[in-house]
């Protein structure tokens, strides 16, 4: 099994009201020197059998039809190696 | 003879009841429809009314979307059924793609509810011709996803061809670009909007306005007419 992680993130130009209030917020935290803060969204998709091109082509269909609405959301998609799946799981 | 108007619940909606009661107090037939069916029982026009359909979950709107009963929507939409999005049904239209841009958070980041004004800027719609265009009207606004969003060249698109059907007055409420509360698309059959017509129907209740009524009296007419 291999993990398949589809991140989506407003398009740049897209005011991001929570991602300034997080930013807003970090002075007070004790947080200098961060301009700003987008925030996004990430999906970890488990993938049953080989993650080859044909599975993420259907993945990357499925990332352009459903998880991400492309009139306001960028998404990009990337296989996880086993190994880092097998690590992140300790 | 009256239409007959389906009003779509999902999971999660709110002013079904509500929106139903609005399409009988202006003198049409309304017909409840069911998420899980294809079959839009051969209504003449349909509502899809406000509420969290799926929570709202991933987007507002964006699980609805797919949906069994927005399979029969979209398509019967594109081929001229009459469709009205209200608030959550604004987002599921933006979702299905029949009207451009996207819905997203308020500016402020808080949940909105008041009496808003607004211009109508096109009485030429099937759901608005009841009106007269640049009409200023009030009625209820309840949303945390308000905030109306498109890129430019479909915001230039939309001001050119007067697509902006109602434009919020006084007080942008949500950060919406050009102040647009609702839009339709190039036909004039689909339109969505994030105020509350159904709320405004009736003297005895809410603000005591009737000013969301025309829009259910629009479609009727343009029914019956037809």
């Amino acid at each position: 099994m291999a993990r398949v992680v589809v991140d989506v993130m407003l398009k740049p130009e897209i005011l991001d009201p929570q991602g300034q209030a997080v930013q807003r917020a970090l002075p007070r935290l004790g947080f200098e020197g961060i301009s700003d803060v987008r925030q996004g969204k990430r999906f970890e998709l488990e993938v049953d059998g080989p993650v080859d091109d044909a599975a993420l082509a259907r993945i990357h269909d499925l990332a352009e039809s459903f998880l991400a609405n492309t009139v306001i959301e960028d998404f990009t998609v990337k296989v996880e190696s086993e190994d880092v799946v097998a690590g992140a799981a300790k | 003879m009256t239409a007959r108007i389906g009003v779509v619940t999902f999971p999660g909606s709110l002013d079904d009841r509500d929106t139903q009661r609005a399409i009988r107090v202006a003198g049409a037939e309304p017909v409840a429809l069911w998420h899980k069916d294809k079959d839009l029982k051969q209504v003449d026009a349909v509502v899809l009314c406000g509420g969290f359909s799926y929570g709202d979950y991933l987007r507002a709107g964006a699980i609805a979307r797919f949906s069994p009963v927005m399979d029969t929507v979209i398509e019967q939409a594109k081929a001229g059924l009459p469709v009205l999005g209200i608030c959550n049904g604004f987002q599921i239209l933006t979702e299905a793609h029949l009207l451009p841009g996207g819905m997203l958070g308020n500016d402020h980041l808080h949940f909105i509810c008041r009496d808003q004004k607004l211009r109508v800027e096109n009485a030429d719609t099937s759901w608005t011709s009841d009106y007269t265009a640049g009409q200023e009207i009030h009625i209820p606004l309840k949303n945390m996803d308000g905030r109306y969003v498109a890129d430019r060249r479909t915001l230039d698109e939309l001001e050119a061809e007067g697509r902006v059907a109602f434009r919020y007055l006084d007080v942008n409420p949500n950060g919406s670009l050009n102040d647009i509360a609702g839009i339709t698309n190039a036909a004039g059959n689909v339109v969505g909007l994030m105020p509350h017509p159904e709320h405004a129907v009736e003297s005895l209740i809410g603000t005591g306005r009737t000013d969301g009524l025309p829009f259910f009296t629009s479609i009727l007419k343009k029914l019956v007419n037809a």
